[in-house]
């Protein structure tokens, strides 16, 4: 579908605006195919058409669909799945000691889109039943776009989302199938709860007024398309509500290297980045004796 | 080099598993039913094997309960390549022996982990 220069300028302000993503000029051709869904729904055949009709004044529903569809909400389980056999060979059996006392474990998925990667985390905890009874574990799955987190919570996958990163056993064993398709069970829904966030807004506090801080923070595949100074305030933001000890987990081959000083990459875990140290004061240098 | 048997009556989904496989690195033969399958089979047994549900002849599900009730000590690791998607068919192939099962349409990378998880590729 072609696209004037101007709308393609009106769109990737927009989407700039409202989560932060950029639409550089080499990637704006997925302007015609992200929205020709919404066009048909429009009964419109141009997006030029679509873009006039939004009033940039408004809240309109239609920027919100038009920034909803411009988003890449890829994900699928397990993704990355050697990430995953870290986080339970060293991440929990280390999180199993250091929260031995208050028995509770909070999890951050951040850019979750339709909640594999949340649901991915729940998998790991059920499967390790007997270690965690007794234990409270809250996974937190938050997007800047509402439509997959309604995706999200009604937990219904098809098939073909299953598949892709799920063998046949876990399959049968996570969901069970329903006339709206094959629906996550309740023991790893009940770990979850999905909210609408934009990751550069604080989140909200916790009812006793504190800042909620998590022990392990999974951003992933989603600071791709920020700038550089967007990701400094996306790292700025995770750094603040990670634990002091905690652990963040990127994607493969993302990094928080040159964009923060707060967070530093884990030796021989790659993809795990936890607090940085602070840097050990240099010693003062010997000031010259006055000369007399 | 690995082996690999495709047993499947389509000569699309043959070409492309095979495209697949062989991108893989796996040395592929091809059978057009369960019955082609067993005969293959008795001739070398592969690694692994992708298979098919609806056939005519003998059909997948058929052809690997005969397999699995060979006793034949190098049992080849089984993935379903199939349109049937639903809890009951799952359960059946899970009860017949299969390690795998993937829904059709599927792409190489869905194949590729499948075959990760069952340790052939
Ligand atoms: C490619 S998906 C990755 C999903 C998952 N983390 C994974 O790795 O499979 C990126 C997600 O980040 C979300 N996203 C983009 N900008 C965001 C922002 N500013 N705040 C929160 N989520 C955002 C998108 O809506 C999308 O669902």
């Amino acid at each position: 579908m072609q696209v004037s220069l101007a709308s393609e300028r009106l769109l990737a302000e927009l989407l700039r605006a409202r989560t932060g993503q950029e639409l550089p000029d080499n990637r704006r051709w997925r302007i015609g195919t992200a929205l020709s869904g919404l066009c048909r729904e429009y009964g419109i055949d141009s997006i030029d058409q679509l873009v006039a009709m939004f009033s940039p004044t408004r809240q309109s529903v239609l920027a919100r669909q038009m920034v909803e569809a411009l988003l890449n909400n890829e994900t699928y389980f397990f993704r990355d799945r050697a990430l995953f056999d870290h986080l339970v060979g060293h991440v929990l059996p280390t999180l199993a000691e250091t929260r031995a006392e208050s028995r509770t474990l909070t999890i951050w998925s951040v850019g979750c889109s339709t909640g594999q990667e949340a649901l991915t985390l729940a998998m790991l905890f059920a499967s390790q039943e007997a270690r965690w009874a007794g234990w409270t574990i809250s996974i937190l799955g938050t997007d800047v776009s509402g439509s997959v987190i309604e995706i999200a919570r009604k937990g219904c996958y098809t098939p073909f989302q299953i598949q892709r990163g799920l063998a046949m056993g876990e399959m049968m064993r996570w969901f069970e199938e329903t006339p709206q398709g094959w629906r996550v069970r309740e023991r790893l829904r009940r770990m979850i709860r999905f909210e609408e966030h934009n990751l550069l807004d604080p989140l909200p506090a916790l009812p006793g007024g504190q800042m909620p801080t998590f022990d392990i923070v999974l951003c992933r595949n989603v600071l791709l398309y920020f700038d550089a100074a967007t990701r400094e305030r996306a790292f700025a933001r995770v750094a603040s509500a990670l634990a002091p000890d905690g652990w963040l987990m990127l994607g493969a081959g993302e990094t928080t290297l040159g964009l923060t000083d707060r967070l530093s990459p884990e030796r021989g875990a790659p993809g795990f980045f936890r607090h940085a140290k602070p840097a050990k004061p240099r010693r003062a240098a010997v000031a010259p004796a006055a000369i007399a | 080099m690995k082996t690999c048997l495709i047993v499947d009556d389509s000569r699309l989904i043959r070409k492309f598993s095979r495209q697949s496989m062989e991108a893989l690195g796996f040395m592929v033969s091809e059978a057009c039913d369960g019955q082609q399958a067993i005969q293959s089979c008795e001739a070398a047994m592969p690694d692994v094997i992708l298979l098919d549900w609806n056939m005519p002849v003998m059909s997948g599900i058929e052809f690997l309960r005969v397999l699995r009730q060979t006793g034949h000590a190098n049992q080849p690791k089984v993935v379903f390549c199939t349109t049937e998607s639903d809890a009951a068919h799952i359960q059946a192939a899970i009860e017949a022996g299969a390690d795998e099962y993937v829904m059709k349409p599927f792409d190489h990378d869905t194949l590729h982990m499948k075959l990760q998880l069952v340790g052939v590729a």
